[in-house]
C-alpha cells in the first residue's frame, strides 16, 4: 500500500487559493457601481447570450467572473433558494443576506472539500423596497472563491484587473450619480484599464433600479445602451 | 451524483437535469414539506369536505387583438356564501392569466405555484416559456391533483394569454384529470358556466376589440349570476365588481373598478324596467 504523503493544511490552503486566483485573473473583470436609484453591473463580454449578470429575485441581482460553468450553477442555485423562500413566506421576505451566506457556505465547502476550488468571484446586490430619494438602500456583497465575504459600498471591481479598476473608479465615482452617469463611469473605467475603447456590442450592462415596479433587474442593450453612454 | 439533502451544496444544479428549470420540481426536492397537499395527493377527511370553500364562475373570451379573462367574486361553502370579494383571476406572468373555479384553497395554491413556476423558468433559462409550454406545464400540475380530484376536491383552472412571440390570444381549458383543450373562441368553468357559455356563444365576435370582449364577458357573468345561485352578481352597494383582466400586445392588465362599473352600467341598463 502506498503511504499517503503529508501536506500541511497551510500549504494546501495556499496552493488552492493560488490556483483559484490565477484562474479568476485570466478572465475579464466586472464592476458594480452604485447610483442614486440602484446599482449598475458592467463588464466586457463578447457573448450576447452567455451572461455574467442575472436577476435572482425581485430586488436581488447577481454578477460573477471566472469559470462560466461554475458561476452558472451558483446562479441557478441562488434563484432556486430565492424562489422557494418567496413561495414559502412572502416576496418581501426574500433578502440578500441569507443568500450571500448560502453562497459563502457553498464556496467555502467547495474550497476545502472538493478536488479543486471554484474559480469564481460573485457579487450579490439588493436594493431597498422603499428607496429614499437619492439613496437606493443598496446592499452589496462580494463573495470570494474561498467563501470569504465582504460587504462593499459605492463601487467594487472583481476579476482580472480589479485593483487597477478600483483606482480608476475611485477617481470617477461621486455620490448621487444618475443611472446613465453610472454607466458612463463604469465603462470609462473599464476602457481606461483595458487601454482601448470598448464597443457597445461587447459590453454587458445590467443592474437594479429601485424605482421599477416589482422586478427591479434590467439590462441595457443596443439603442438603450448607446443612449445611456451618450455616444 | 446526487447530493444529500443536508449537504450545503444540495441546491446546486446537476448537468442534464431535465427538471432543473422547474420550480415545482425544485420545491419537491428541496422543501418537500412546502409542497401543497393538492399537488402531493393525500387523504381528505370527509368532515372537512363539507366546509370546503368553492369558487364559482370564471370565463375567457378571445378578441381580435388579445384575450379577456373575467371572474365573479363569490365563494360558497355548501349553501353558505363564505366570501363576497374573493379573487379568482390571477396574473400568471406578464402575458397570461390563470382563472380558477372549484375548491378555492387548493386552487389558489395552484395559481401561486404556477406563477412562481413561470417566473422561475424565465430567470433560469433567460427567456420565457411559449404559451403552449405554459399551458402544458399547468396540465401536468392539474394531473398531479388526480388523487384529490377523485375525493371530490376538483380544481379546474382556465388558462389564457397572448404568446409574446406572435401576439395571438389563446385559451386553454382543463379537465380534472389534467386533460388540456384549446378553446378557439371562449371558455367558461365553474357552477355558472352553462349560463355564461350560452351568452358567450351568442355574443362572441371574432373582430371585437378587447374592450368589446370585456363587455361581453361582463354580460356573460351577469347572466350566470342570474341563473346560478353560487355565482355572485356585481355588488353595487359595496362596489365589489368582477375582476376583468385583459391581455394584448401590451401584456397583462386589469381593468380599474371604475372602468368595470361603467361597463356594468351598459350591461344592466337594458335590463331595467
Amino acid at each position: 500500500m502506498a503511504t499517503p504523503y503529508y501536506v500541511a493544511p497551510e500549504q494546501m490552503m495556499k496552493d488552492r487559493a493560488e490556483y483559484a486566483r490565477k484562474g479568476i485573473a485570466r478572465g475579464r473583470a466586472l464592476v458594480a457601481v452604485e447610483f442614486a436609484g440602484g446599482v449598475i453591473f458592467a463588464g466586457e463580454n463578447p457573448s450576447r447570450s452567455l451572461y455574467k449578470t442575472s436577476e435572482i429575485y425581485d430586488r436581488i441581482g447577481f454578477a460573477a467572473v471566472g469559470r462560466y460553468n461554475e458561476f452558472e450553477s451558483m446562479r441557478v442555485a441562488g434563484i432556486r433558494l430565492a424562489d422557494v423562500k418567496g413561495y414559502q413566506y412572502d416576496r418581501s421576505d426574500v433578502t440578500v443576506k441569507p443568500l450571500a451566506n448560502a453562497y459563502s457556505q457553498a464556496l467555502g465547502a467547495i474550497f476545502m472539500g472538493e478536488s479543486k476550488p471554484y474559480e469564481v468571484e460573485l457579487l450579490i446586490a439588493e436594493v431597498s423596497e422603499q428607496p429614499e430619494d437619492g439613496d437606493p438602500g443598496l446592499e452589496l456583497y462580494h463573495i470570494l472563491y474561498d467563501g470569504s465575504i465582504v460587504d462593499e459600498h459605492r463601487f467594487v471591481a472583481i476579476g482580472g484587473e480589479a485593483e487597477a479598476l478600483m483606482g480608476a473608479l475611485e477617481q470617477r465615482w461621486e455620490p448621487g450619480l444618475d443611472r446613465d452617469a453610472a454607466v458612463r463611469v463604469s465603462v470609462e473605467a473599464l476602457s481606461e484599464v483595458a487601454g482601448r475603447d470598448i464597443p457597445e456590442a461587447t459590453l454587458e450592462v445590467a443592474g437594479l433600479d429601485a424605482a421599477r415596479p416589482r422586478r427591479r433587474f434590467f439590462r441595457l442593450r443596443d439603442e438603450a445602451l448607446t443612449r445611456a453612454l451618450g455616444r | 451524483m446526487t447530493r444529500r439533502h443536508d449537504d450545503p451544496l444540495a441546491g446546486l444544479p446537476q448537468a442534464f437535469d431535465a427538471q432543473g428549470s422547474s420550480f415545482f420540481e425544485v420545491l419537491r426536492r428541496q422543501a418537500p414539506d412546502a409542497v401543497p397537499e393538492l399537488l402531493r395527493t393525500g387523504e381528505l377527511p370527509a368532515r372537512l369536505r363539507d366546509e370546503l370553500v368553492e369558487g364559482t364562475t370564471v370565463l375567457a373570451i378571445t378578441a381580435r387583438d388579445g384575450v379577456v379573462v373575467a371572474g365573479d367574486r363569490r365563494a360558497t361553502a355548501g349553501h353558505q356564501i363564505s366570501r363576497g370579494d374573493i379573487r379568482k383571476v390571477f396574473p400568471a406572468d406578464d402575458w397570461s392569466a390563470i382563472a380558477i373555479s372549484g375548491a378555492a384553497g387548493p386552487a389558489m395554491e395552484l395559481a401561486r405555484v404556477f406563477a412562481t413556476e413561470l417566473e422561475h423558468y424565465e430567470k433560469v433559462e433567460g427567456e420565457p416559456l411559449s404559451l403552449e409550454g405554459k399551458s402544458n406545464k399547468l396540465g401536468h400540475m392539474v394531473r398531479a391533483n388526480l388523487g384529490l380530484a377523485l375525493q371530490g376536491l376538483v380544481v379546474v383552472p382556465l388558462f389564457a394569454g397572448v404568446d409574446p412571440r406572435d401576439l395571438t390570444g389563446r385559451i386553454y381549458e382543463y379537465d380534472p384529470v389534467g386533460g388540456r383543450y384549446r378553446a378557439t373562441e371562449h371558455a367558461a368553468s365553474g357552477s355558472g358556466s352553462l349560463a355564461a357559455r350560452t351568452t358567450l356563444k351568442r355574443l362572441h365576435d371574432r373582430g371585437a376589440t378587447v374592450e368589446q370582449a370585456a363587455h361581453n364577458a361582463l354580460e356573460a357573468l351577469f347572466d350566470a349570476a342570474e341563473e346560478d345561485a353560487a355565482t355572485g352578481g356585481p355588488d353595487l352597494i359595496r362596489r365589489i365588481y368582477p375582476i376583468v383582466a385583459i391581455m394584448d400586445a401590451d401584456g397583462y392588465r386589469e381593468l380599474e373598478d371604475t372602468a368595470v362599473a361603467e361597463m356594468l352600467e351598459e350591461v344592466i341598463d337594458p335590463r331595467r324596467r
